[in-house]
């Protein structure tokens, strides 16, 4: 089984403050991770720093056996929205296309093949029906699912989606998930899955990785989601409180329900 | 009539104004296409307005206008460029330097006596005053470009669509943005000959900004675009041969009738598709 992401003993310096410290974990090919922590833990530094978008100060972070960057086509990225084409009536499918082979120089013609990938991405990501409407008029399921879709283009390795869920009801949430769990079986893909709230995620994931206090736990549901593990975290005391389906975090100290807790 | 219309294509400045504006405009389109989306419009219109210091300074240096505003433009482009994207995009500041610039132009303008004629034909274009020189200067500038985008277009379309991806596979989005300004200097430079500065923002983004709200893909866009800036362009200048009213004020009354037929036209498109 090879090694998808290597962490070991991570520190990560943004703007004079230290984000991120001592942060080590291996996560497998092909297991589904789940990335939680409140706003500001780091989750997005990680990640980009697994993009080679920001450096490492200490530690080592391995991306496939490679230093990030280096590895960048076997990592499909999918990002939050952007809002640029919103006064246009550029399409899904042109919004793929643009992507494909994005960082070549010349003209962006598109070619046979290239037309051929993006169909093919537009359709693993469910996007087909209305590719070719402008982007624009498209719903925030919709929407997501073309940018699912061209984080598909390379048939990437790693799959990493930085809160996905965040502008979807919890109806298409459910979608979601449910169709990232299909690819990842139908492609042996390894997937990070950034969001706040850990329960559309709870029968999906293999294992969570959990960012608080400038550190981080990796571990199952089980494991990391608990009283002491969360409030070692955190740093002050975090109780879990288990219903049937629901997992909900709360501070102990004030009245202050984690943000991780609303659907 | 037809013959009438015809025959002022014997006349030397007409051709001249054709070619000048024809090949303003098809820069004008291909540039302000790439504006839209990457939502600079209000500094393509400060980079004419700081061209007009650029084109009242130049005599004070020895140059000629369309040299001193090109000059000027460029510079401002890639400064804007390498900024970083917050500054350029901040209102405010651009403001502030478009005013200041306009300031410095007026200083000029009285230091330079013998400029004042010349003032009008900077601010609201003289297409039909364009010499051989300019327009062969005209047709260099733009090839060259042209040329350019053709060289890193792709990876500019990806860089304006989505930045943060385009950052994470190695793309400099500073570097991109600077030598985009730096032709987008030079397109408005072009286009600030046919219908001045002031009104830069018709031709470069106008066009573009029309064929945007419809069509769905690059290449459609940046045809359509060019269609209409050259119809634009030539219905003008023939209107203008024809009634003796400025070519400028046809030119930028054309591309705003077709503007608001397409704003009708998009609210009715638009509510198909819901």
């Amino acid at each position: 089984m090879t090694t998808a992401l290597s962490i070991r003993d991570l520190g990560i310096r943004l703007g004079g403050r230290q984000i991120l410290h001592g942060v080590s974990a291996e996560i497998q090919e092909g297991e589904f991770i789940g990335i939680f922590g409140p706003n500001g833990a780091g989750k997005t530094t990680l990640l980009r720093a697994l993009l080679g978008l920001c450096p490492i100060s200490c530690g080592e972070l391995l991306v496939f056996g490679k230093p990030p960057g280096k590895t960048n086509h076997s990592v499909g990225y999918m990002p939050q929205r952007g809002d640029s084409i919103e006064g246009t009536a550029l399409s899904a499918r042109s919004l793929v296309s643009a992507v494909r082979r994005g960082e070549f120089w010349g003209c962006p013609w598109p070619s046979r093949s290239g037309r051929g990938d993006v169909s093919q991405a537009l359709e693993l990501a469910g996007a087909s029906a209305y590719a070719d409407r402008p982007f624009s008029v498209l719903s925030p399921g919709e929407k997501t699912r073309v940018m699912l879709a061209q984080s598909l283009i390379d048939k990437p390795r790693l799959l990493v989606l930085d809160e996905p869920l965040a502008s979807l009801d919890p109806k298409n949430q459910m979608l979601l998930v449910e169709h990232i769990e299909k690819l990842r079986k139908e492609t042996g893909t390894t997937v990070l899955f950034i969001a706040h709230d850990i329960n559309p995620l709870l029968g999906v994931m293999d294992r969570v990785l959990f960012i608080a206090g400038g550190g981080a736990a990796l571990g199952t549901v089980d494991e990391v989601i608990t009283a002491p593990s969360l409030s070692r975290l955190y740093g002050m005391r975090m109780d879990v409180i288990r219903t049937e389906k629901h997992v909900f975090i709360v501070s102990s100290e004030g009245n202050v329900t984690e943000a991780a807790c609303h659907a | 009539m037809l013959e009438q219309l015809l025959s002022n294509f014997s006349y030397d400045f007409v051709r001249n104004a054709f070619f000048a504006g024809s090949i303003a405009a098809i820069l004008g389109a291909v540039v302000g296409y790439f504006v839209i989306i990457r939502n600079v419009g209000f500094a393509a219109h400060a980079l004419a307005h700081i061209g007009f210091t650029g084109a009242t300074g130049a005599a004070l240096f020895g140059l000629s206008s369309l040299q001193g505003m090109l000059l000027i433009s460029c510079v401002a482009g890639a400064l804007m460029g390498i900024s970083g994207n917050k500054l350029h995009r901040s209102e405010l500041a651009v403001g502030m330097v478009l005013s200041f610039a306009l300031g410095v132009g007026t200083l000029f303008l009285a230091l330079y006596k013998g400029f004042a004629g010349q003032a009008t034909s900077i601010l609201f274009g003289n297409i039909f005053g364009v010499s051989h020189s300019q327009i062969m200067a005209t047709l260099a500038l733009a090839i060259v470009s042209l040329v350019a985008l053709a060289l890193f277009s792709r990876r500019l379309l990806f860089a304006s669509l989505l930045p943060e991806l385009a950052e994470s596979r190695g793309i400099s989005l500073t570097a991109l943005s600077a030598a985009f300004m730096v032709i987008l200097g030079i397109a408005v430079t072009l286009a600030s000959q046919v219908v001045g500065i002031l009104l830069v923002f018709t031709l470069v983004i106008g066009p573009a900004g029309i064929a945007a709200r419809f069509c769905r893909g690059f290449w459609s866009s940046i045809l359509i675009s060019i269609l209409i800036g050259l119809l634009s362009v030539w219905t003008g200048i023939l209107l203008a041969c024809v009634s003796n009213w400025p070519p400028s004020f046809w030119i930028t009354a054309i591309i705003f009738l077709l503007y608001l037929i397409g704003e009708v036209l998009a609210r009715y498109v638009y509510r198909l598709e819901r």
